[in-house]
């Protein structure tokens, strides 16, 4: 049996005080796959992310990242925040830059990386320019292109489109997908929003409040691009919202 | 050179000949020279600089009203004050023990400001650093120094003076301690503030833990510790006059003293006129750097 990416074994996490944010979640990622989580708030999405991240240990069971337990954040794993946490300091080419950098790569081949994902994102212009002066949808791209130029072969995206405006969400999500296509990247993205999480995902994992747990797994076997109001669409958006709500239902009850 | 009115216009005056053509040109340049004087009065009026100037004019015509007619009052007018400046300055007026020693003095001054400066950041941003980092630092440092914090420079004085002894060292230690603060208290608000995201990105980038201080902390909390210095040096130049009580022979806080002593008031103005200046013209110079330093910060680029 081949070693999948990335495996989630029964990992829960209890916060001391008796609080637990997730409960014996499995999940198992395959190179190359495109995952969504989605859930309400307080669903443990961005616990068990932040728990493969490294950022988080889980109380119970294992998080195996290419056949070795996660102890910690490493560049294996690149994060990509809703609030893009660029480093104000440096320019769109040195946030950039910095991974390969930090990681002791020879200065000519730095620059050279870093010019590769600039072009990438479609940053030429704004290469020298500091965060603060970029609009949300472009920070957003510096941290994607931060990720891709460290060679992760993981991204762990938390609502990354989450602050920006409907057409840069749909945009982004649009280039995002093609750089998927065109990369080896495997990626498991966060999310609120069910359209997002269809329109993105191979699969997506529906997970549910009080405690936090995975309740489904859906794949998507829709053609790419796809269309969001097609009646196919639709069909799993209905079928999943129903899952999500069912939840609410028994909440309430 | 004959062909109508406009011509002659561009031409200016000087090339007129014809007394016929030079007199409609003369009302339009007339028209447009006032259109000029009420934008240029406009931009005197209304600009940045203009507006900053405004205040101190109102209160140096206050100051001439107050002591117009009273030539031998206690407090000296404008014009006293300004001639004793000049003879701070060149000489040649007064001929005195304080004539021509306004360089001497602020040239000892600035020294010392800057000098006690320096020593004071050279402690307080290390010691900030480490207290804002290191919990066994803060906690062993932290509670004596907000204990000493609210005693005032000038209630140092007596014990520098035994300390130190009379003269400059004195002064130095003073002025040095009224800048250290503002530096520690800044630094260690800025090293404790660095958005916690900015760590989990460099450690998701492969900085390893030790490596945090020197990529994230440090370039974080520059625009914080820049505003310490700022402000210390701001102190420093507040507390020269007291540390210049210690028995120092030059200096301006010396030269206010000797002044005083001697009811030279027009002297105690001039050098409290000097003192603003030059700090005021210290922190212009400490911004302008800081905007060139710290261009990627929205705060002071």
């Amino acid at each position: 049996m081949v070693e999948p990416l990335l495996r989630v074994s029964n990992a829960s996490k209890t916060y001391p005080g008796g609080i637990q944010a997730l409960r014996g979640a499995n999940l198992i990622i395959e190179r190359g796959e495109f995952v969504c989580l989605i859930g309400a708030s307080g669903c443990g999405k961005s616990t068990l992310l932040r728990m493969i991240a490294g950022f988080e240990h889980q109380t119970e069971g294992d998080v195996v990242m290419r056949g070795k337990p996660v102890t910690g954040p490493g560049p294996d794993r690149g994060m990509v925040f809703q609030d893009y946490g660029l480093f104000p300091w440096l320019t769109v080419r040195g946030n950039i830059a910095f991974g390969p950098a930090e990681r002791g790569k020879k200065k000519a081949d730095v620059a050279r990386i870093a010019e590769r994902f600039i072009a990438m994102m479609g940053l030429e212009r704004f290469a020298d320019v500091y965060p603060h002066q970029l609009s949300g949808g472009m920070k957003q791209r510096v941290a994607i292109a931060r990720v891709l130029a460290n060679d992760a072969h993981l991204a762990l995206m938390d609502e990354p489109f989450g602050a920006l405006d409907a057409m840069t969400r749909e945009r982004l999500q649009d280039e995002l997908l093609a750089i998927w296509r065109a990369t080896e990247l495997s990626v498991v993205f966060v999310t609120h929003s069910l359209e997002e999480a269809i329109f993105l995902a191979d699969r997506v994992v529906v997970m549910s409040p009080g405690p936090g747990r995975i309740v489904a797994e859906e794949p998507i076997v829709l053609q790419r691009p796809r269309d969001v109001s097609s009646p196919e669409f639709n069909a799993i958006r209905r079928r999943l919202a129903a899952l999500l709500h069912a939840d609410h239902v028994k909440e309430a009850a | 050179m004959v062909d109508g009115a406009t011509d002659s216009l561009s031409r200016g005056a000087g090339e007129g000949g014809v007394r016929v053509q030079r007199a409609a040109p003369i009302t339009l340049t007339r028209v447009a020279s006032l259109r000029d004087l009420s934008r240029v009065a406009r931009e005197v009026c209304c600009g940045r600089h203009a507006r900053a100037c405004l205040v101190p004019l109102l209160l140096l015509v206050l100051w001439w009203l107050g002591t117009r007619g009273n030539p031998d009052g206690l407090i000296p007018p404008p014009a006293a004050v300004g001639v004793a400046l000049w003879d701070l300055a060149f000489g040649g007026i007064n001929d005195d023990a304080f004539s021509q020693m306004l360089l001497t003095d602020l040239i000892a001054s600035a020294s010392r400001v800057y000098g006690a400066f320096l020593l004071a950041a050279a402690v307080a941003l290390p010691l900030g650093m480490l207290i804002g980092r290191l919990p066994i630092v803060r906690d062993l440092l932290e509670p004596s120094l907000q204990l000493l914090r609210p005693v005032p420079v000038t209630a140092w004085l007596p014990l520098s003076m035994i300390i130190f002894g009379l003269g400059p060292r004195s002064a130095f230690f003073l002025v040095a301690l009224g800048a250290f603060y503002p530096i520690l208290v800044n630094t260690v608000f800025a090293v404790r503030s660095v958005e916690p995201r900015l760590f989990e990105a460099a450690q998701m980038l492969g900085v390893s833990p030790a490596r945090l201080f020197p990529k994230v902390v440090l370039p974080a909390s520059l625009p914080g510790m820049f505003t310490g210095l700022r402000v210390g040096l701001g102190f420093a130049w507040v507390v020269i006059v007291v540390g210049e009580m210690t028995g120092v022979q030059t200096g301006l806080g010396a030269m206010i003293m000797d002044a005083r002593q001697l009811s030279r008031t027009e002297i105690v103005i001039s050098g409290m006129a000097v003192i603003g200046l030059a700090g005021f013209l210290s922190d212009l110079a400490i911004q302008l750097l800081g905007r060139r330093l710290l261009a990627w910060s929205p705060l002071h680029g």
